[in-house]
């Protein structure tokens, strides 16, 4: 029992980075979790991945000429997840080439951008830093920001939620009885830069994108409806960040990548034993009713 | 005007300046049944998108009662077959015009919807997902959405395709129904048969309006010889076309155009 105890609970209960590191990565999921499945329902999982690319340089640009800063960082990434968003949606609104190539030239161009302007002043320690995050390291300036983060995706999210499904589900449909098609796409895309944000501080920008994507991904596995989707994925994300962060303490691994390949091993075992899953499926192919 | 429930004034619709409908002076009045009819490329599903609002015209004007609801069906669905969604969440999204974006869904709305349902035939459907829909079941779960949506005026383009000839049979009374529950009707269909059958008036396109009116007439031997004798293609280099030289003013009629003549 006592075992169990310093296994399970010892890590939080004695140390405050843990118990930041843990309040911080549960809020990041109850919002990242449900932009999870939304990106990866319009079939936009790699755009996620290309912004959190994008965010690299704006933050790069805090880290100049404030160093490792959690706001002037933060700020500079959220401008230029903006301006990566709009931009690559104006160049596929306005010339031959669709979404994915322009978003794929703008986040290539954001990540060279991103690491060279981080050379110029810091270390590879801090390259390090700004790529994979530092989750033992959250300050209450960065906690703060996470909450604010959590708490703005939650709102908006509640009250955009039937365009949104509906958006995903039907978008000609919405178009003819409703103006809101444009805006709540535009909504989510500043979500999605938001939730990136507040991840970048604990997992960095190459990580934060993780914890959004491969708990939705995982949850598809379990579930027929977008409502209950959301909630498997943010219960997935929150149990890989423990875990995560136990693995992290006691075999001494970095914590980021501890936390995200947890919710990897979530995804593969989902993918194989989920109700959706391969092991179901091809117990089923062998089976059928009489009507 | 007040009995029209929709008025086109030389409109043009179209896509790069290149006309896909082109000067479509008219009126559809209130509560009639109108199936629309032509080739293919003809501007028949141009002119539901025109009608609709998702494309803009190039030239004249489309003018409809903004209190009107309006129920559209496109011929090619955007709707994502894999989304993880029942088939009562797809009809329930027909309650938007009367619920819109954050009115709660009241016990009656999903008894409307259910009802709705089983008005097509796919009562014990509501729990099924999506993906596991037949073609035929879809059309009638989409018909089931029109149905919720309760619209005045109801565009339904080419929503026979690939249907089996009972889902069609069942499809045309529900079409019927909302006939005789004084609704406007607009159909893009291409079977002449069905038309001549059960369609009180059609409209004959081939870009520029053949012929309006009674169903018997439009379908005269010489309208269909005449839609058939027309280009499918741009001509990159045709001229601009000036409207006021050969637009007749305060002609109302349902006429075919002058263009038609001076082309052959």
């Amino acid at each position: 029992m006592t075992a169990a105890y310093e296994f399970l609970f010892a890590p939080f209960v004695d140390f405050g980075f843990m118990q930041r590191a843990l309040l911080g990565a549960l809020l990041l999921c109850l919002s990242s979790c449900p932009m999870g499945v939304f990106l990866m329902l319009r079939r936009m999982s790699l755009t996620g991945d290309a912004m959190a690319h994008a965010i690299l340089p704006g933050a790069a640009v805090g880290f100049l000429f404030y160093g490792l800063q959690i706001v002037p960082m933060t700020i500079g990434g959220l401008i230029a997840g903006v301006v990566v968003a709009l931009g690559a949606g104006a160049v596929s609104r306005l010339t031959i080439q669709k979404e994915d190539a322009s978003m794929a030239a703008f986040y290539l161009i954001s990540l060279a951008l991103g690491v060279l302007i981080v050379s110029i002043r810091g270390s590879n320690v801090d390259l390090m830093h700004v790529l994979f995050g530092t989750v033992l390291a959250l300050n209450n300036d960065a906690l703060t920001l996470i909450a604010l983060i959590c708490g703005i995706t939650l709102i908006l999210l509640t009250i955009f939620w039937r365009a949104l499904v509906a958006e995903c589900m039907d978008p000609l449909f919405l178009r003819s009885v409703s103006r809101l098609g444009t805006p709540v796409h535009f909504v989510f895309l500043g979500l999605v830069v938001l939730n990136l944000v507040g991840g970048f501080q604990a997992l960095g920008t190459l990580l934060s994108v993780g914890l959004m994507m491969l708990p939705a991904a995982a949850a598809r596995f379990w579930c027929s409806r977008v409502g209950t989707m959301c909630l498997v994925a943010t219960a997935i994300g929150m149990a890989a960040s423990v875990v995560g962060l136990l693995l992290s303490y006691h075999l001494s691994l970095p914590s980021g990548p501890a936390i995200i390949l947890s919710a990897g091993v979530a995804y593969l075992l989902s993918m194989m034993l989920g109700t959706r899953g391969v092991v179901q499926d091809r117990m089923r192919r062998y089976r059928h009713r009489t009507a | 005007m007040s009995q029209n429930c929709l008025t086109f004034n030389d409109l043009t619709l179209g896509y790069h300046s290149h006309p896909a409908v082109h000067h479509l002076t008219g009126a559809v009045r209130a509560g009639s049944l109108t199936a629309v009819i032509g080739a293919n490329g003809s501007g028949k599903s141009t002119l539901m998108k025109g009608i609709v609002g998702i494309l803009k015209p190039l030239a004249g004007a489309i003018d409809r009662d903004p209190a009107s609801r309006i129920a559209y069906l496109p011929q090619q669905s955007e709707l994502d077959k894999s989304f993880p969604a029942r088939v009562t969440d797809l009809v329930s999204l027909g309650l938007w015009p009367r619920r819109g974006l954050l009115g709660r869904h009241t016990t009656e709305d999903r008894a409307s919807v259910e009802q709705a349902l089983s008005g097509v035939g796919l009562e014990g459907f509501g729990k099924r997902t999506i993906d596991t829909l037949s073609g035929g079941q879809m059309q009638r779960a989409l018909f089931a959405r029109v149905l919720v949506q309760d619209a005045d005026l109801i565009l339904l383009d080419e929503p026979f395709n690939a249907i089996d000839s009972r889902t069609v049979t069942d499809l045309v009374a529900l079409i019927q129904r909302w006939h005789g529950e004084k609704r406007t009707i607009l159909v893009v269909v291409h079977d002449l048969e069905l038309v001549r059958e059960h369609f009180p008036e059609a409209l004959l396109l081939a870009r520029q309006p053949v012929a309006w009116g009674d169903t018997n007439k439009v379908l005269e031997p010489a309208n269909l010889l005449r839609a058939r004798q027309f280009h499918e293609a741009w001509d990159e280099n045709a001229p601009w076309c000036a409207p006021q030289d050969d637009h007749h003013h305060g002609d109302h009629d349902h006429h075919d155009h002058e263009h038609n003549g001076a082309a052959r």
